[in-house]
């Protein structure tokens, strides 16, 4: 006889954890998903998953490794671990002073100079994944909304609404101009959250675009920066693929425009950044919040408290990133090698019959399959990717999980592999479009 | 003017209103010491920092094991070629190695009664991160959670703040050694319920942060039989666990849990190394749930605050080290007794008691004797006298929600032997001159309030830059952080 257990009824948890806010259902995490139970191996595991769907970059690590090699001061072991105890007991939200120092300096070099900024104005956190949250916290009330244009990095459905409760109005873009950002688009979309009884507090756009990879324009942003004056709103700017653009003069940054206004309307302003791309070092954990109104900075440093950058991670890049030489001759070898990868995907996606969009920066191009799919649909568009997945076994991001609103985009990393896997994954793409074509001509 | 007022509407409701809790009186105590630090021989007459709970006593030990571990380190050139895949490593589980040296770290505090599960181990930005991280899975906003008081003070940003949550405290009484009891529990839960407020649950401290003391196992089954029949959740703040320094031991919720009727989903552990270890700076906070959903949801949460890769590796490499561990513990656990034994001594020698407690960086003095009147506000005047006249920055048991007023609390493990001497030197003279001064007339001791109130004032405005946002974050303010015009209070064994 069956002998009844009775579970103890489960306490609810909160709405929050409850929610699917966190956004791990999305295809975006599907192919992850598919790459971490058969990932490709250059040696041991030729026909695995090529991952192609996470933006790291993973091209300058040796000018990292042999900063390190060379410079023993950093490392606490050197001398007799002098300073362990004061940097093992820092837990100042200000953050180490010679940190911040450094930090300006580089996003200045990254600027080419065109842009000064104050190591006062700048809050750690740890990541851009807690500095987007933490300012969304500080600009917008639960209910209350942002503009963000589309396509967008998907990781902003967790990082702005999770647990804020604010929610995503999309500026729509599309392919008939590049997915530049209008005028009449953010008007649209401030209608639509006004038509849905939404509150709308800020603009957050990333520039350069993930996942376009490409800048947006001085005159682009100066639309925008206008708009959100005359709306009386907020801009956020996450720069944190500033030094990955190709080539440093295509880069405008917000801090441009707002020099060249003689910081007029500044205090609406807030510039995130972080290490994670530019550097590859998503594992450190060192994001930024770059305000020009005060009470955000006072307010997102008491904030950081929930998310610091480890003491030790701050000791390591102060000395790191105030090494001039080293971060010029890092910021111009990067580039370099990151253009020279995009070119070479570009010219191997062209032979194969593939478009992208013109491209300018990050670790990724935007492909265009639009013409391979059954029908125009988000569901022909996620039909093409789960072969593209299965089948040709490349990890890569489709459109939809971007909120893109055409359908046939996919968002394809070129940093986070060896050149040799690159160019197996273009082989593959080769091959199954050359398969494609075979079977198009046999209908 | 203008400006401001519109800027202020242009941020949100949580930026604009006071539950980051740095607005406390408790912060005043930290900004005397900031404009006037305690300096050995740059500054014998200023404050001495006693509101931190900082442990650097062991820092020695910690140095040795670095110098003797370079590949721990992957900035080494013995560690060097661990630096790229530690650099790119970002997956919210954490590293295996740290989990597994975290998970070994915790069950050898709690004396190995209890195996934790490495799976079941999230990280969080501290445990500050990791409290709040709690609340976000456990309760929505306006939901409350019941705290014993009294509690650390932080918890009214930590648990409330981005939250939307209130604290609704059980107050402790000094008659019985500020024990929960069940009854305290019961009767806080009802009076919640009848003002229609949710409690979705209770967050306790073991050991108790400010009392030192550790609860034991009757106070714990009694808590978990508590919310088992309430069907709300249990949150055991177990940051100071290896700071226990005599018997009793430290008994964990977990080990608890083993040999009792409950529901284990209700059980959660935040734990962290900034205390027990030293390492605030690393920021390495804990969740440990026994409940699947949580611990996924924590998990995904963790992405908000996790914990450096460079410094993963480095604590998996040292928490592993079985015989540096235990050599750490022990040492760790006698010096902090021996710190302890000086001061409570020293205290008792001038009749100040103090709260019977063997754990924790504090002691939980009673000064109610030298109150005025048994008030509040009396115990803010004897306080700020504390900080203004005797130059000790204690914290007032106000500032920890303590229903009698009366009660400090004195961090005794971040300063070296000699600022001990100094500070137990101003305390007794200050005790005897009080006792002293008892025996004269009553308007001579009019007159002396007097100059103490004015003197007050006078120290309250003295320094513009009491006020000046460039100073160290209040709770963050430690004795060592590099600011080169505060001489440093070095703690050296």
């Amino acid at each position: 006889m069956a002998i009844e257990i009775e579970k103890p009824s489960s306490v609810r948890l909160s709405k929050v954890a409850i929610s699917k806010t966190h956004g791990e259902d999305s295809p975006y995490f599907a192919g992850w998903k598919a790459y971490d139970e058969n990932p490709y191996d250059e040696i041991h595991n030729q026909s695995g998953v090529i991952q192609m769907g996470l933006a790291e970059n993973q091209v300058s690590f040796d000018l990292l490794e042999k900063y390190l090699e060379e410079h023993h001061e950093v490392s606490s072991s050197g001398k007799g671990a002098p300073g362990f105890r004061e940097n093992a007991l820092f837990q100042d939200y200000h953050g180490l002073k010679s940190f911040r120092q450094a930090m300006a300096n580089f996003m200045e070099q990254i600027r080419g100079g065109k842009a000064k900024f104050d190591p006062d104005r700048i809050v750690l956190t740890a990541g851009a994944t807690a500095a987007n949250e933490l300012l969304t916290f500080i600009l917008a009330d639960p209910g209350d909304a942002l503009l963000v244009p589309t396509p967008y990095y998907p990781g902003f459905d967790r990082d702005l609404r999770w647990r804020t409760g604010v929610k995503i109005v999309p500026i729509h873009c599309n392919s008939s101009n590049n997915f530049q950002i209008t005028p009449e688009a953010l008007e649209a979309a401030y209608q639509s959250a006004e038509s849905m009884d939404l509150k709308v507090r800020g603009i957050l756009i990333t520039n350069p675009s993930n996942p376009l990879g490409s800048t947006i324009q001085s005159s682009v942003l100066n639309d925008i920066l206008d708009f959100a004056v005359h709306k009386n709103i907020h801009l956020v700017s996450d720069e944190i693929y500033s030094g990955s653009t190709f080539s440093p003069s295509e880069f405008v940054s917000i801090a441009e425009i707002l020099r060249n206004r003689n910081y007029k309307d500044a205090e609406r302003v807030h510039i995130v950044y972080s290490l994670s791309k530019d550097l590859g070092l998503p594992g450190f954990r060192v994001g930024t919040i770059y305000s020009y109104n005060d009470d955000v900075v006072t307010t997102a440093r008491r904030m950081s408290s929930f998310t610091l950058i480890s003491s030790q991670t701050q000791h390591l890049l102060a000395c790191m990133l105030s090494n001039h030489e080293f971060t010029q001759n890092y910021i111009k070898t990067n580039r370099e090698r990151l253009n020279k990868r995009y070119d070479m995907i570009i010219q191997g996606l062209k032979k194969a019959g593939i478009e992208c969009l013109k491209g300018n920066a990050g670790l990724f191009c935007w492909m265009n399959l639009s013409p391979l799919l059954n029908e125009p649909t988000r569901q022909g568009e996620l039909e093409l990717w789960n072969i593209i997945l299965n089948q040709v076994k490349l990890n890569i991001s489709p459109g939809s999980s971007c909120h893109c609103s055409e359908p046939g985009w996919f968002r394809v990393c070129f940093a986070n592999m060896s050149e040799q896997t690159l160019r197996v994954a273009l082989q593959r793409i080769h091959k199954f479009m050359e398969q494609r074509k075979v079977c198009s001509v046999n209908q | 003017m203008e400006f401001t007022r519109k800027n202020r509407q242009l941020l949100s409701r949580i930026a604009t209103n006071d539950r980051h809790g740095e607005n406390s009186p408790y912060f005043d105590g930290w900004k005397a010491y900031d404009s006037n630090p305690f300096h050995p021989i740059h500054n014998p007459d200023g404050v001495i920092q006693m509101g931190l709970a900082e442990n650097p006593l062991c820092f020695d030990l910690i140095e040795k094991w670095i110098r003797e571990n370079p590949d721990a380190s992957i900035c080494t050139a013995e560690g060097l070629d661990k630096f790229k895949d530690i650099a790119i490593y970002q997956d919210y589980h954490g590293l295996r190695e740290f989990r597994e040296a975290v998970a070994k770290f915790m069950g050898r505090v709690g004396g190995n009664r209890v195996t934790f599960d490495p799976n079941r181990i999230v990280m969080s930005g501290g445990a500050t991160g990791a409290n709040e991280t709690a609340i976000f899975c456990l309760a929505d906003p306006g939901d409350a959670f019941l705290v014993p008081s009294p509690y650390y003070a932080g918890f009214a940003r930590d648990l409330r703040w981005r939250t939307g949550v209130e604290i609704v405290p059980v107050h402790c009484k000094s008659s019985n050694n500020f024990r929960i009891t069940r009854a305290a529990l019961e009767e806080a839960y009802e009076k919640a319920q009848r003002s229609n407020i949710n409690i979705k649950g209770v967050i306790i401290t073991n050991p108790s942060n400010p009392l030192g003391t550790v609860l034991d196992k009757e106070t714990l089954r009694s808590l978990v039989s508590f919310v088992t029949d309430k069907k709300i959740h249990l949150v055991s703040d177990e940051i100071y666990a290896a700071t226990v320094f005599s018997s009793p031991r430290f008994i964990s919720v977990a080990e608890v849990m083993q040999d009792m009727d409950c529901n284990r989903d209700l059980i959660h552990i935040v734990y962290s190394l900034s205390k027990d270890m030293g390492f605030p700076g690393f920021r390495v906070g804990i969740v440990y749930s026994f409940n699947d959903d949580v611990t996924n949801c924590a998990r995904k949460m963790s992405s908000f605050g996790l914990v450096s890769s460079q410094t993963q590796f480095l604590l998996a490499s040292m928490l592993s080290d079985d015989e540096f561990v235990g050599n750490f513990l022990r040492e760790s656990s006698k010096r902090l007794a021996k710190r302890h034994h000086v001061f409570t001594k020293g205290l008792e020698e001038v009749g100040i008691s103090t709260i019977k407690s063997n754990a924790g960086l504090f002691f939980w003095m009673d000064m109610r004797p030298l109150l005025k009147e048994q008030t509040t506000k009396a115990e803010t005047e004897l306080w700020r006298v504390i900080i203004n006249k005797v130059k000790l920055n204690v914290s007032p048991g106000s500032s920890f929600l303590c229903s009698e007023p009366g009660w400090f609390r004195v961090c005794f493990a971040n300063m070296d032997d000699k600022t001990v001497e100094v500070a137990l030197d101003r305390i007794r003279e200050f005790v005897l001159q009080g006792k002293e001064e008892n025996n004269h007339e009553a308007d001579k001791s009019q007159a002396r309030a007097q100059r103490w109130r004015k003197q007050n004032l006078r120290l309250s405005f003295s320094s513009s830059r009491l006020y000046d946002e460039s100073l160290m974050s209040p709770h963050m303010i430690s004795p060592h952080s590099p600011i080169p015009h505060s001489p440093l209070v070095r703690a050296r064994t």
